[in-house]
């Protein structure tokens, strides 16, 4: 199996599993957004990053099991991948602090973004690495 | 890299506009960036994507090269300047508050906004950057960039569809 050009092996779902990650993160970021500003209940909010939180992890661990991957290739696009979704997550988080969002309600936001910082460059990174000479 | 100080700019006055909670500039940021971002969304979808599909694999190469790096620069710019501007404006004028007579209409706005991310982020880019690495080799592999430039024709309908609702929604809370 691991003699085969990456791009011809059977690789996890680390992609599917890191939309899924993504798409419940953004799941939580909506509920958030229409609850929040009236007070409403962040339980379902930290329900949903915690779930996406597992999702990722187990991603993570699918990824960091694939032999001979192309790490170079993923590190590159993973680093500028980080610093572009850092600096939209930055904004996103300077927009509400300066709508005075603070406590708990700040905080389920500043993970979520984090999360969403975190779960975008593994998925630019590992949609170039599968297709690179390992 | 050329381009990146024009988006630094911009993210700079957009700093501004929303640090001065000043109507007339988160309106333009968000209308600006919201009208660039369903037209282009659309042209690309409708009018470029079908002809790029139609070229030659060495023309879509080509085109590709030249195409893909400035939409990987100009599309994250313009997503980030209009939902940023677009919460503040939608606090300064009270539509973000669930009193609001037309709280679903904004709801609504962030759905489709989540399924329009879910699938520009976990599916489009991934193959953007794909194809743009696949073109900088010596011997580029056509059936793989083939395969990969058909994610956008997939997609292409739903994101056209969801621009589409943008749209419907974005003018009846105007006119609520």
């Amino acid at each position: 199996m691991t003699g085969l050009p990456l791009r011809d092996r059977r690789l996890p779902p680390v992609d599917l599993l890191g939309t899924l990650a993504m798409a419940l993160v953004i799941t939580g970021g909506i509920y958030l957004a229409s609850v929040m500003p009236g007070g409403g209940s962040l339980v379902p909010g930290v329900l949903l990053l915690c779930a996406a939180t597992v999702v990722l992890a187990i991603a993570v661990v699918m990824l960091v099991r694939i032999p001979d991957f192309a790490w170079g290739p993923f590190r590159t696009v993973a680093f500028w991948g980080l610093l572009a979704y850092l600096v939209v997550a930055g904004m996103i988080a300077f927009a509400f602090i300066l709508d005075g969002t603070r406590g708990q309600s700040l905080l389920l936001t500043l993970l979520m973004l984090l999360a969403f910082a975190a779960v975008v460059p593994l998925l630019l990174a590992f949609g170039v690495a599968r297709y690179q000479e390992q | 890299m050329r381009l990146l100080p024009v988006v630094a700019v911009v993210l700079a006055a957009l700093v501004w506009a929303m640090v001065a909670d000043h109507l007339w500039g988160l309106t333009f940021f968000h209308v600006a960036g919201g009208g660039l971002w369903t037209g282009i969304d659309l042209f690309v979808g409708f009018v470029v994507g079908p002809i790029i599909g139609r070229m030659s694999i060495p023309a879509r190469m080509e085109f590709s090269s030249r195409f893909m790096p400035m939409m990987l620069l100009v599309m994250p710019t313009l997503v980030t300047v209009t939902l940023a501007s677009g919460w503040q404006l939608a606090r300064k004028v009270g539509t973000l508050s669930p009193y609001y007579p037309g709280h679903w209409w904004i709801v609504a706005s962030f759905i489709v906004v989540g399924v329009m991310a879910t699938i520009a982020i976990g599916i489009l880019e991934p193959a953007n950057l794909a194809v743009l690495f696949e073109m900088n080799k010596p011997q580029p592999d056509g059936v793989l960039i083939g395969r990969l430039m058909r994610r956008f024709t997939y997609t292409a309908g739903i994101m056209g569809v969801m621009q589409v609702a943008t749209l419907i929604i974005m003018t009846r809370v105007a006119t609520w």
